[in-house]
């Protein structure tokens, strides 16, 4: 093996675990939602690429508006996905479509794009003092 | 969508009249100042007024005339409209891509073909003579030869430049979106499409830079400065390609829901103040009295006030016949009016109307996910960043084992493993089939819940039915009347007078049947009802006694006679009815809730399919034993409560059986709800659609049979897109990365790689828009083909 081919292998090596880590292991900072005395808890999510916030902890048991923020018009992120809650609605490009449900129990919920390419998380906690 | 009190609401009212920013200006600041009113926004260009409001505070309606008021007309959004409005802007952002595709095809595909001339000289000096590829171009090349002789002239620098040329607007603009969004995406930590076609082309564009720039650098070092700017091209035009064909077959995936929206009437006749005027939908209010002509489309949902006609209700039930409607019967909006002409009563609009609830139920389940794509989900999670990964390796293994110059042929092989990949054709294949299932579906009058009711309709192996208005009509009529000396009709006559007060299902058939027959009721004296036994009164002077044998017995009156002939009868299914007059017996009136004609072909068509039928009944055992055996069900099982209905259900499923309930929805929701699979089945417009996992919107028996097919027809398209999307990449990433290059020499080029990619997923797409062209005969066909 020449030197240079050793050089291209652990650079090959190094690039394989640099993807598997950049995409899977850095995690995503979850964002709670705002809550507004007995309104819904709104989070604004930017849809551009992926979700930004692509994590959000919410409160079980009331309702939870998301808001995105479609600012691009790529055709992948046009629709997106609340499976738990039947939702599937489209998103105009550069505008705020807002998505409303409520998450009865406490739990992971996912959105997604049309596909399922692109995914968020949804985390709703048990109410403070709620019986569990 | 609900909002809590508290919160805002927002409407769009569209605004006529307005012809400068001044006119839009004006609007906007009457609308803020009012109160309730947080934020308006009144646009010139669409001609609309965006507000948002506090519903306590203020109506859409006062926002209405507050415009109104300044002198521009305003007309209230329609109920429920918001999902027009997003399937509308859906179509247009849709159309819009759809254009820019295509003008970006156009531009690609021309730089593509131009470069492939100025490659040609460049390729055979590289003697590849032994490469399929080049053969297969050796007729082009002979024909440039020929036509542009000139080509071979210009020396490999200047071949290199102006292919270099043409590649740079294609990058820069027609595909600039693939490298922009792989971008937006990488910096969120994703990674989709757009990644592998621009990682792909990018490696190929940069190395091909490099070689234009460095070509003596290269050469001095025995180097062979090699471009790929003619690979980039056709990756770029072919991912274009596929994405145009697949944007519009994706837009036909929701034709279903279109059509439906589609039906509703722009404006409607009422009757306001004694004078018909003609009205905009969105004006249509409750109570409002709405005249229909003949061929006309019912605007709403409501009841017949006077009139009468014949409405074609298919496009909601599926049911081809017209149906009879008179005072006092249901209309549902979108429904077609045929001869007659009729005034009816509005009372529900909106997102109460039938077709609002039909719309909405059929995109919940469109939104739905199938559990069967669980699989789908979790490799497309990862499938980018893993095929980043084969393609490293791939790069690497073929710099370290692969045949000279084995670091082109490596940037070959790694660049061809990332556009091989397809993460779009596992992303498609159940939610489009989903979506065309669906929607086709429910313009069958068949509303099926989304995925997981689909694949638990595919598994069934039991289907128990409801006797009462799912087998049978629901009302009971008379069958047979045997009479001892009286006529049958003076018979009818006195039984029916007695029990016209009695409120009694069966006493309410022996009326029915007298008036049918034109002949007049008595006045009843001295009426008694005696709950589950029978009634007693005085009619034109004689003493009538109407009831089930023990009654009679009771009366001192002896049925014997009639004894055998009600046995017999009963034993077909009918409820004998003794008739005494003046303590004799004088005859037996029999009743019996009549077989719906299409019950036994749905029970045969069920049983072909290899599926046990079941025939739950609150009736005594004879007469649900009758029906059964009319129907041909496998199995009856009689005198069940409604409560127990449910537990007989579970007793079914204890038994390791998948089993659908069929029902009215109404009093069986326990047993629907706990069934694998809920039908409910409607008489008409009028269902409770949200109580099954199925909705049968026409009250046709062989509704079941036909949404079970339909089921399986699309979890086998599922199950075929499927398989072809993991078969593909499964096979095609290997290939590409060059694994059947040392034993049999085979390798697959990007554009090859281009190619097969856009083909895959719109192959998926397509393999779903099939279940368009499913039901009426398709389901018989296949029906067929099951049983074979």
């Amino acid at each position: 093996m020449t030197s240079l081919q050793i050089v291209v292998t652990l650079v090959g090596i190094a690039a394989i675990v640099w993807v598997n880590w950049y995409f899977f292991l850095t995690t995503q900072r979850p964002v709670a939602a705002a809550a507004s005395g007995t309104g819904p808890q709104l989070v604004r999510i930017v849809v551009e690429g992926g979700y930004s916030p692509s994590v959000v902890t919410v409160e079980a048991g009331r309702p939870v508006r998301l808001e995105f923020e479609r600012r691009e018009s790529s055709g992948c992120t046009e629709e997106v996905v609340v499976p738990d809650f039947g939702i599937r609605t489209f998103l105009p490009a550069h505008q705020i479509t807002p998505v409303q449900f409520t998450p009865v129990k406490p739990g992971t919920y996912e959105f997604t794009c049309g596909m399922g390419m692109v995914r968020g998380r949804l985390i709703a906690s048990p109410r403070p003092g709620a019986p569990s | 969508m609900a909002t809590t009190q508290t919160s805002l609401e927002q409407c769009t009212i569209p605004v006529s009249g307005m012809t400068c920013a001044a006119c839009s200006a004006r609007i906007q600041r009457t609308l803020e100042r009012r109160e309730g009113v947080s934020a308006a926004n009144v646009n010139l260009m669409t001609g609309s007024a965006t507000v948002s409001y506090d519903p306590a505070a203020v109506s859409p309606e006062a926002l209405v005339d507050a415009i109104r008021a300044t002198g521009y007309g305003a007309e209230l959004p329609r109920p429920g409209d918001s999902p027009e409005s997003l399937l509308g802007a859906q179509d247009a952002a849709r159309a819009e891509e759809i254009a820019e595709l295509r003008h970006k095809l156009l531009v690609s595909l021309g730089a593509a073909a131009v470069a492939m001339v100025f490659s040609l000289p460049l390729m055979e000096s590289l003697g590849h003579g032994r490469d399929p590829l080049m053969l297969l171009m050796a007729p082009f090349s002979a024909l440039v030869h020929r036509v542009a002789p000139g080509v071979y002239d210009l020396s490999p620098r200047v071949l290199r430049l102006i292919l270099l040329l043409l590649t740079l607007p294609v990058v820069g603009w027609a595909g600039r979106h693939f490298y922009t969004r792989a971008w937006t995406a990488f910096r969120h930590h994703s990674a989709d499409m757009n990644t592998l076609i621009a990682v792909g082309t990018g490696a190929a564009f940069v190395y091909s830079l490099f070689a234009t720039a460095a070509d003596r650098w290269l050469a001095s070092r025995g180097i062979e400065p090699h471009v790929y700017y003619e690979s980039v091209l056709w990756i770029i035009a072919l991912v274009l390609l596929g994405n145009l064909l697949e944007a519009r077959a994706k837009g036909r995936t929701s034709g279903a829901i279109r059509r439906l929206i589609g039906l509703r009437p722009a404006t409607a006749r009422v009757l306001r103040d004694g004078a018909e005027a003609e009205i905009p939908l969105a004006a249509l209010r409750m109570s409002d009295e709405v005249v229909i002509r003949p061929g006309e489309t019912v605007p709403a949902d409501g009841v017949v006030l006077e009139g009468g006609s014949w409405v074609d209700e298919s496009m909601l039930t599926g049911e081809p016949v017209p149906v009879r409607k008179d005072v006092g019967d249901r209309v549902a909006g979108a429904t077609l009016n045929r001869n007659g002409a009729f005034h009816f009563r509005v009372d529900r609009l909106g997102g109460d109307s039938t077709l609002s609830r039909i719309i909405r139920l059929v995109q919940q389940a469109q939104g739905a996910r199938a559990p069967i794509q669980r699989l789908a989900d979790r490799i497309s999670a990862v499938f980018v960043p893993v095929v980043l990964s084969i393609a490293i390796a791939t790069f690497v293994l073929w710099v370290d084992f692969g045949p000279d110059p084995a670091f082109l042929n490596a940037l070959v092989a790694a660049v061809t493993v990332l556009i091989i990949a397809c993460p779009c054709a596992m992303g498609l294949a159940v939610p489009t089939a989903v979506m065309v299932s669906t929607g086709r579906s429910a313009e069958l009058g068949i509303l099926i819940r989304g995925g997981e009711a689909l694949e638990r309709s595919e598994r069934l192996q039991t289907v128990v039915f409801d006797k009462t208005g799912t087998l049978t009509e629901g009302r009971p009529v008379v069958q047979q009347i045997v009479t001892q000396g009286t006529s049958s009709a003076e018979l009818l006559r006195l039984a029916a007078s007695v029990e016209r007060l009695s409120g009694h299902p069966l006493g309410e058939a022996l009326v029915m049947e007298a008036e049918r027959q034109g002949l007049t009721l008595d006045a009843v004296s001295g009426l008694e009802v005696r709950t589950g036994r029978g009634v007693l009164g005085a009619v034109s002077g004689r003493r009538v006694a109407v009831g089930n044998r023990a009654f009679l017995e009771e009366l001192g009156v002896d049925p014997s006679a009639l004894s055998g002939d009600a046995e017999k009868l009963a034993a077909e299914g009918h409820t004998p009815l003794f008739v005494a007059l003046d303590a004799r017996l004088a005859g037996l009136v029999t009743v019996a809730d009549p077989i719906k004609p299409e019950s036994a072909e749905a029970v045969a068509r069920l049983r072909r399919m290899r599926l046990e039928t079941v025939l739950l009944s609150g009736d005594i055992s004879a007469t649900a034993e009758a029906v059964g055996r009319t129907v041909g069900v496998d199995r009856v099982v009689a005198d069940v409560l409604p409560e127990a209905k449910l537990a007989e259900i579970r007793r079914l499923q204890e038994q390791g059986r998948t089993v659908a309930m069929v029902g009215d929805g109404l009093n069986d929701a326990p047993a629907l709800a706990q069934a694998d699979v809920g039908v409910a089945m409607g008489t008409g417009t009028d269902v409770a659609m949200e109580a099954g996992a199925v909705t049968l919107m026409r009250g046709d028996p062989r509704g079941v049979p036909e949404a079970i097919l339909l089921a399986r027809s699309t979890m086998r398209v599922i199950r075929q897109n499927l398989f072809w999307a993991f078969i593909y990449n499964v096979i095609g990433i290997p290939v590409a990365a060059g694994v059947l290059y040392p034993a049999f020499g085979i390798r697959l080029t990007p554009t090859m790689a281009a190619a097969a990619m856009a083909i895959s997923s719109v192959t998926v797409v397509s393999n779903s828009l099939r279940l368009r062209r499913l039901g009426g005969r398709a389901v018989a066909h296949s029906e067929r083909t099951a049983h074979v």
